[in-house]
Order: C-alpha cells, then structure tokens, then sequence
C-alpha cells in the first residue's frame, strides 16, 4: 500500500496551494473586506496566464509578472467601473466582465485554445539555473512560489494599514461613514478590485509557469476553488486582525490543495469529480450557520414533543 | 453660513409615487447659530438635511454654505464641511473596525499611504477621554463592541474632529436611554460651543427645542410655518409653540414621537 502522500504529491499540493493562496487572497479582499461578490475571477486567471505567457514567450520572463498583474488591474477596473459609475450590479458587473474575458483571453492567446511555453526562459527556468544542487532541483519551485507569496501577502497586509486600506475596509463595513469621511466608496471600491484582480494575474502567470502548458479553460471554477480556501481560512481564523486572516486565508488555501492531493493519492475521489468536490466544500461551508439554526430549532421541538407525549 | 434659497424638489415625478417634498423653499443661518426643529410626521425635517448634505440634488434653487455653492457638490465632498449625525447609532461608525482605527479615517491627516502614528493615537486618546466613558483603555477594540450611547458619543468625537462648518443633528439622541441621551446632549452642547459651530438640530422633544440654542423652527408638509428667535423665544412656552404652530400650519401639530412634557 502506498504512503498517503508522497514527497513529491506534497510539494506539488504546496506549490499550486501557493498559487492558489494568491487567489484566494484576492477573493479576501473583494468578498470579506469590500462584501462584493467578485465573479471575474475565472476569467481574470485565465487573463493573467494569457499575458504572463505571452510574455514569456517574447522573451521577457520577468516583465511577465507585472504584465499579468497590470492586466488583472485593468480587468478589476472594467468591473468596478461598471458597478460604482454605471450602476450595474456587482454580481452581474462580475459575470459581465467574466464573459468578455474570454474573447480577450483567446485574443491574447493569438486566438488560439491553448499556449505552451515549454522551452522557454521563465522565472522558475531562471531559478532553476541558479544552483546545480540536487534539492534545489526539486524545490526550487516551491521557494520561488513561496517568496512571491510571500511578499505579496506582505504588501497587502501592510497595504491595510494605511489610510487608503482604512478607508477600502470601512467602504465594506459603512459606505456611509466613508461618505462621511469626505472619501469617494467609487473610488476605494476601485482601488480595492484593481488590487484582487491583480493578485489573480499574478496566480494566472505563476500557474502558467509551472504547468508550462495550459489552455484557455484554466480558470473554470477557480471562482469556487478560491472561495472554499477562503472560507476555510475564515474558518481557521475567525473575525481577527487583517494579517492573521491573510494568513488563514493561506493556510486555508494549502490545506484545501492537501486534501485534493490525498484524495488524488488514494484515489479515493477521480480526478474529474475536484469541481463537484469544491463546490461541495463551498455550499456545506456556507449553509452550515443556517444549517445549526435549524438544526437546534427542529431538536427542540423535538424534544417539547416527547415532553408532551409523556 | 448656510444659505438655501428657493429649493423645490418632487421624487418620482410623473409616476404614481410622485411626492413634492419641497416647494420654494429658503433657509438663512448666521455663523454660529445653533437652530432647534421641530415638526410633524413626514414634514421633510430629514429630507433637509438630506438635501443640505447631497444625498439629492434640488430639482430647483440653490444651496451655499460658508459663501460656496454647493448646490451640485457630491456628498461626500460636501462632508468635508458637514458633519451629520443620524438617530441610528450605527450609521457613523464601522462596526468591525477598531476605535482607533474609526478616528484615524475621520481624522482623515496624511497621504493615501501614511499609517497611523505614535502622536496621531496620542491625539485620539486625549480626545477620547474627554467623554469620560473610558472608551481610552479600548482603542483597539473593534466599534460593535460598543453600546448605541457609545457608538453616538464616538460619531460625535469623528464629524467634529476637523470641526465642520456646519453640524447635522438628526435626532441624534432619539436611540438613546434617556441617561446616555443626557449624556451625548451635553457632550454635543460642548463641542458645539468650543468649535463655534453652526448647528442645526432635528428634535421630537418641545422643551429641548426652546431650551437649546437661539433659534427654533417648525416645518410642516415641506415648508418652514414658524421661525423664532431672540426675545420672543426666550419667551415662549411649549404650549405658546403649540398655538404658533397651529397659526402657522392650520392644523395641530401631528408628531406620533413627540413629548409635549414642559
């Protein structure tokens, strides 16, 4: 029998849980800081692996990054344009931004399906290089991811300590009182999109880079996937200072990546069912504060009822 | 201060819901002027203030305030210079941020990037314990932890930190037990008075009304019906204002909240 998880299936579940942590940290900051349910998601990772691929193919393996995160920005700005200055409401304005992705991603793409950038110059191909040591060859990987993670997780934690962040977590708490600070909601709320949304490219670009290979379907149900990382970093967590929720919301995403790799392991669930899975997790984790509610209701009446037969 | 000159405003003009708040309707403050209102139900005290804030553009006429036409500011750029308070508590704070963090947004000192500093809390601290309600030892605690009174007392402290040009009042205290509701009044009294604000001020309480400031109004179905100052209205009693209103409305006053009580 083999091992649950082996060395190999752990570093992989750690290095797209990295990646997916950057997502996840993105949905923190649209769906928990500023309550808006930002459906671009799948579209916007697509996007940034479009771009971060392209890239990398002309031969600008660096550039990629911030060229993915720049086009998250824009696409976060099209959905927030629509939803603070044309009245669309967020949830559409999401799925709106969602669908025209697509044509953009495959434009992007050269209108073609898939990209592969296999053989050339990456950010990880250049780390790859930096060492000949037998470990380094594994994991070389995994410490880039995590650096990246890393800094990114810094900057935003840091990021809401700052007026600016201030004024983005009130927009989510009381417009009102942000109105009332002499603040634009249209404006933090846009700030705040354009900096999930560039996380999210940022995730494209990385995924892109560590498959090498991905087609223009890469992000559906990522939406979800990000969701149910969240809502168990939430979980881990609770209602506690931003920096420790970021990294709940890490926690949540690797641990989420951990359970699928066991899973994958132990065949125990096909690889075709991880959608259903993830939405699983998502509904059960959502509908489970209504679930007690009701639970506790029905036991007690169920109890007044054996009371009263005897 | 405030200038509102010939304001008129119909929501849903044209459609069954169709409602003519205000017709011609004009309001002068002098600098300093701490005016108490009064009227009955539906009688657009708070469409006024909405009006005054910018939560809605007059359909006609116009609105200055300190000199400047304000009539197509956005509200929150208006906010700047007026502060508002509402009945509910809950409106001007963010209930899942910290005290401090509450007062560092409507300090509003600094760039986009800046953080809050050693002096900023220093200063947050000080202007804290002026309420006297210990909310100093809990800065970093998170706002809806806070009681209504509490909250209210806090809203005071942030729309007056960078003291406005013009106060807000909507029945601020109305949420209140009637200890803390004594307690937040004489707190508003005394920023009120230190910072010279102009001042207006929605009440359901007719003693409150001749008591506080130096000048009351009465509105009724979207107008002002009564308007007095100076000696007359050190003069008046609440049954006077009662008589007046009825002059100035031909009809009793109708207020299902108000206390007659001298």
């Amino acid at each position: 029998m083999s091992a649950i998880l082996s060395i190999t299936s752990l570093r992989t579940a750690l290095e797209v849980g990295a990646i997916y942590s950057l997502v996840a940290i993105a949905l923190f900051i649209s769906f928990s800081i500023l309550n808006i349910a930002d459906l671009s998601t799948d579209g916007c990772y697509t996007l940034g692996f479009a771009v971060g691929a392209s890239m990398t193919l002309a031969g600008h393996p660096f550039l990629a990054l911030p060229a993915a995160m720049a086009a998250g920005a824009c696409s976060g700005f099209v959905s927030a344009f629509l939803q603070t200055r044309l009245g669309v409401e967020s949830i559409l304005a999401g799925i709106i931004v969602n669908t025209g992705l697509y044509t953009v991603n495959l434009a992007v793409m050269g209108w073609s399906a898939n990209l592969s950038i296999f053989g050339s110059e990456s950010i990880l191909t250049i780390a790859k290089g930096l060492s000949g040591a037998a470990w380094w060859q594994k994991w070389h990987e995994l410490v880039v991811l995590g650096l990246i993670l890393m800094a990114a997780a810094l900057v935003v934690a840091l990021f809401f300590r700052t007026r600016l962040g201030l004024s983005i977590r009130a927009t989510g708490d009381n417009p009102d009182m942000v109105r009332s600070s002499s603040i634009n909601p249209a404006f933090t709320i846009t700030v705040g999109l354009c900096l999930a949304n560039s996380l999210t490219g940022l995730a494209g670009c990385l995924i892109g880079m560590l498959n090498k290979s991905c087609d223009i379907n890469l992000g559906t149900g990522m939406v979800t996937i990000a969701l149910a990382s969240l809502i168990i970093g939430e979980g881990i967590m609770g209602r506690r200072s931003v920096p420790l929720r970021i990294l709940g919301v890490i926690m949540g995403a690797c641990f989420y990546r951990l359970v699928i790799a066991v899973a994958i392991n132990t065949s125990v669930v096909p690889t075709e069912c991880f959608k259903l899975i993830s939405a699983l997790i998502v509904a059960v984790a959502c509908a489970t504060p209504q679930g007690k509610k009701v639970l506790s209701l029905q036991l007690r009446k169920l109890t007044l009822r054996k009371k009263g037969g005897a | 201060m405030l200038n509102i000159s010939h304001i008129s405003k119909t929501f849903n003009p044209g459609t069954v819901n169709e409602k003519r708040v205000f017709t011609d309707l004009s309001l002068h403050l002098d600098p300093g002027d701490f005016v108490t209102i009064i009227g009955s139900n539906g009688a657009g005290k708070s469409t006024l203030f909405n009006a005054i804030a910018g939560d809605f553009i007059p359909d006609s006429g116009s609105i200055e305030v300190n000199g400047r036409d304000v009539t197509f500011t956005p509200s929150y750029q208006r906010a700047k210079h007026i502060g508002r308070l509402f009945q509910d508590p809950m409106r001007g704070t963010a209930p899942h941020m910290t005290i401090e963090e509450n007062l560092a947004m409507a300090a509003g000192s600094g760039g986009w990037f800046s953080h809050m500093s050693r002096s900023d809390r220093e200063r947050f601290r000080e202007k804290l314990s002026q309420l006297n309600m210990g909310l100093e030892d809990r800065m970093r605690q998170p706002v809806g932890l806070l009681s209504g009174g509490q909250r209210q007392a806090l809203s005071l402290l942030m729309s007056t930190m960078n003291p406005p040009w013009l106060l807000l009042l909507d029945e601020h205290t109305a949420a209140l037990d009637p200890a803390t509701a004594e307690k937040v009044l004489e707190l508003t009294q005394k920023v009120v008075a230190e910072g010279k604000i102009t001042t207006l001020m929605v009440t359901h309480n007719m003693r409150q009304a001749l008591d506080l400031g130096n000048r009351t109004l009465m509105m009724d179905n979207g107008g002002i019906v009564l308007d007095v100052k100076g000696e007359q209205r050190g003069k008046m009693t609440v049954n006077d204002l009662l008589t007046q209103f009825k002059v100035g409305a031909g009809k009793n006053l109708d207020n299902d909240r108000l206390l007659l009580s001298e």
